[in-house]
């Protein structure tokens, strides 16, 4: 979004490959920038859109993909992270993507990135005003789980309905003293309407609240998008006295050293050997170029240190 | 030891090269030319057109060869090229009375006017495998003609409306005001002419079941097979630039249109329902699913009893797809391990608390007079 849609981008000429820049028409893109105004006007609103078929299957990403396609900018630096990591193989598929269909700059650095789309995790590094990250979902209705049916749902959502949800938290609680939900742990947006983070952990959901950043959630195959607008409240769903709280392991990262960040547990053996280490693989990266390591980073330390911002390519 | 996984982009590349070696096969048999795909799996293509939503039998043709055979990757091939495709405007609607039939069978009448064309069908053929098709067989004989001359051949449901016997059809829009579900999302309700679009690039597989599960009882419809045409027809695009209709081409379709059970109130006679189906190509099966699901899903507009699968609009519109559906069962392929981490951490958290309750109601019940002290 950093440039206008205007005359200035490329025109389907200029692209080599014979699409229009970033794949989509731009009809289609600004009928997906109109459902993205009607979203951030309306916090946590679910914004029915015609989503097309794009060339990844529908699951993969599609709304993501859509949405970045509708605000990417010949002059954007695109991150894409698969479950915290650049180089999980769909992240790679869609930096491709673009990196050819829009020709634009990618990086794998949250800080230096002007777009960056997610699967299921939202970076350590804070994100900053201007920033926008967009988010894959799988499904948008926050209630489906409760209630099937679409039509109930909106219903439910106009109304401001959520009691079912309070009660399935409540269940969960009486079933198994705690809150069963461990991802896509549903939000209250500005007050209003509850809406699914996407499966993020809940240890991401405090990132939410208040963020500098835009944040934009696109569902491809259910046809929804919605937002949260920059410093807006997001408070998760909890009770009195069972108050939302993230989960710890008490570890820090094998490799860095890091405090408080989500980890990966990764096996190394068949004897119970593991190792914990951050799943946002760019904030690792950097720490350990700085010089932070932990007790296990002797072991990878000749293969991934010295990589921090290799993935950097225009 | 664990090494931090870099290597994604190589192995996507690797992955790639060993697909395409795959999809060609031993190099000493010669490559499927995509004109031997369109003549003679011509049906595959036929589908790969119908559920890809783009009647184009090359283009379907090739993304059969570069689906390896998959249809519905094939069709997801079409699908994503359509996307990229723009819009010039909308035909004029097909007056299928118009069709040149190579094929036209109705069940409900022994014979009627224009008669019953049987065409290519494997109907009536014993399925047993014809073990000269495994060498290269002489060109079989062409079939005979007919000097009769085509008679014109009304539908059977017009020769039924002509007494009143069956449900009008609804007058169509025009086609400005129709909706477009691969242009707007579908909505629910939808409308009559958005459940026939989506059940015309709906899957084969799961309308057939569904038609299917009408018959054994899921949402009975009594269905009768009225009509069946399968044949060529001219597209025409209404040209506002020169002010009247201009040709397009010839596309092939396969219409159904059941005779289903009748239905009267107090104001109105009793009469036969309607059922329908179109699809391009040919594909009887997948016409005739249509027309079952169609008459299933209009139960509530005719006051029956609901609640059968097929009845149920948001359940059958929103499962049709098999694009929009093997993309999500697959995903599961994608890695979760984010998601799947934050559950390990409950369950172990709630494990280690169910197994501390138990020694505590252990030392309890082992120290019986503590306890009663």
């Amino acid at each position: 979004m950093s440039a206008p849609p205007s005359t200035e981008q490329p025109s389907v000429a200029a692209m080599p490959n014979g699409y229009n820049f970033a794949y989509l028409d731009e009809q289609t893109k600004r009928m997906i920038r109109r459902a993205i105004l009607k979203a951030i006007a309306i916090p946590g609103y679910q914004v029915p859109f015609a989503s097309r078929e794009m060339p990844m299957p529908y699951g993969w990403g599609t709304g993501g993909i859509q949405v970045t396609a509708a605000i990417l900018g010949p002059d954007d630096k695109l991150k894409v992270i698969d479950q915290g990591s650049d180089d999980t193989t769909n992240a790679v598929s869609i930096r491709r993507f673009f990196a050819k269909v829009a020709g634009v700059a990618t990086t794998t650095s949250t800080e230096a990135a002007t777009i960056i789309q997610t699967r299921h995790r939202i970076p350590e590094a804070p994100l900053r005003d201007g920033q926008i990250i967009v988010f894959q979902v799988p499904i948008p209705e926050p209630l489906r789980f409760l209630e099937p049916r679409e039509a109930e749902t909106r219903r439910m959502h106009a109304l401001a309905e959520y009691g079912l949800m309070h009660v399935k938290l409540y269940e969960d609680i009486a079933k198994h003293a705690h809150i069963a939900t461990t991802y896509a742990y549903p939000v209250e947006v500005d007050g209003r309407y509850v809406m699914d983070p996407s499966p993020i952990p809940k240890h991401d959901n405090p990132k939410l609240h208040r963020s500098p950043a835009l944040q934009l959630f696109g569902a491809g195959r259910e046809k929804r998008i919605y937002a949260i607008p920059p410093h807006t409240d997001v408070v998760s769903l909890d009770f009195e006295d069972h108050p939302f709280e993230v989960q710890h392991s008490g570890a820090t990262c094998g490799l860095c050293a890091a405090e408080g960040v989500y980890l990966d547990e990764i096996v190394l053996d068949d004897r119970g050997g593991r190792l914990m280490a951050c799943s946002d693989t760019d904030f690792c990266e950097k720490r350990r170029a700085l010089g932070h390591f932990g007790t296990q980073a002797s072991a990878s330390a000749s293969a991934t240190v010295g990589q921090a911002g290799k993935g950097d390519a225009t | 030891m664990y090494v931090a996984v870099k290597g994604g982009e190589l192995a996507i590349d690797n992955a790639h090269a060993l697909l395409a070696a795959k999809r060609r096969g031993d190099p000493a048999v010669p490559e499927l030319t995509i004109a031997q795909i369109e003549q003679q799996l011509a049906l595959a293509v036929d589908r790969v057109m119908a559920e890809g939503s783009l009647y184009d039998r090359e283009l379907a043709a090739i993304a059969i060869k570069q689906a390896r055979g998959d249809l519905i990757e094939a069709i997801f091939l079409v699908r994503a090229y359509r996307t990229t495709l723009p819009r010039f405007g909308d035909t004029v609607p097909l007056d299928t009375n118009a069709i040149e039939a190579r094929r036209r069978i109705s069940a409900v009448f022994k014979d009627l006017p224009g008669g019953q064309i049987l065409g290519p069908t494997f109907d009536y053929t014993h399925r047993l495998i014809d073990f000269s098709l495994a060498s290269d067989a002489p060109a079989p004989e062409p079939p005979c003609r007919s000097d009769a001359v085509a008679e014109p051949a009304p539908r059977v449901t017009s020769l039924l409306d002509n007494q009143g016997l069956i449900e009008r059809n609804p007058v169509g829009n025009d086609t400005q005001s129709t909706p477009d579900l691969t242009r707007d999302l579908l909505t629910f309700p939808a409308a009559r002419e958005l459940r026939l679009q989506a059940l015309a690039r709906g899957d084969e597989g799961f309308l057939l079941a569904l038609g299917y599960s009408t018959q054994r009882g899921y949402g009975r419809t009594h269905p009768f097979a009225g009509e069946i045409r399968y044949g060529t027809i001219e597209v025409e695009i209404d040209a506002e630039d020169v002010g009247f209709c201009v040709p397009l081409g010839e596309i092939e379709i396969t219409e159904c249109e059941m005779i289903n059970q009748f239905h009267g109130s107090v104001t109105e006679p009793p009469q036969f329902t309607r059922g329908y189906g179109l699809v391009l190509g040919q594909s009887e099966r997948k016409a005739m699913s249509m027309a079952l699901v169609d008459r299933a899903l209009r139960a509530a507009e005719l006051g029956e009893e609901t609640g059968a699968p097929a009845q149920d609009q948001e359940f059958v519109l929103s499962h049709a797809d098999n694009v929009q559906a093997t993309g999500f069962v697959e995903h599961l392929k994608l890695p979760h391990y984010v998601d799947f981490q934050s559950e390990l951490l409950l369950v172990r958290q709630m494990r280690e608390e169910h197994a501390s309750a138990q020694r505590e109601t252990a030392a309890t019940i082992s120290s019986p007079r503590s306890a009663a002290e």
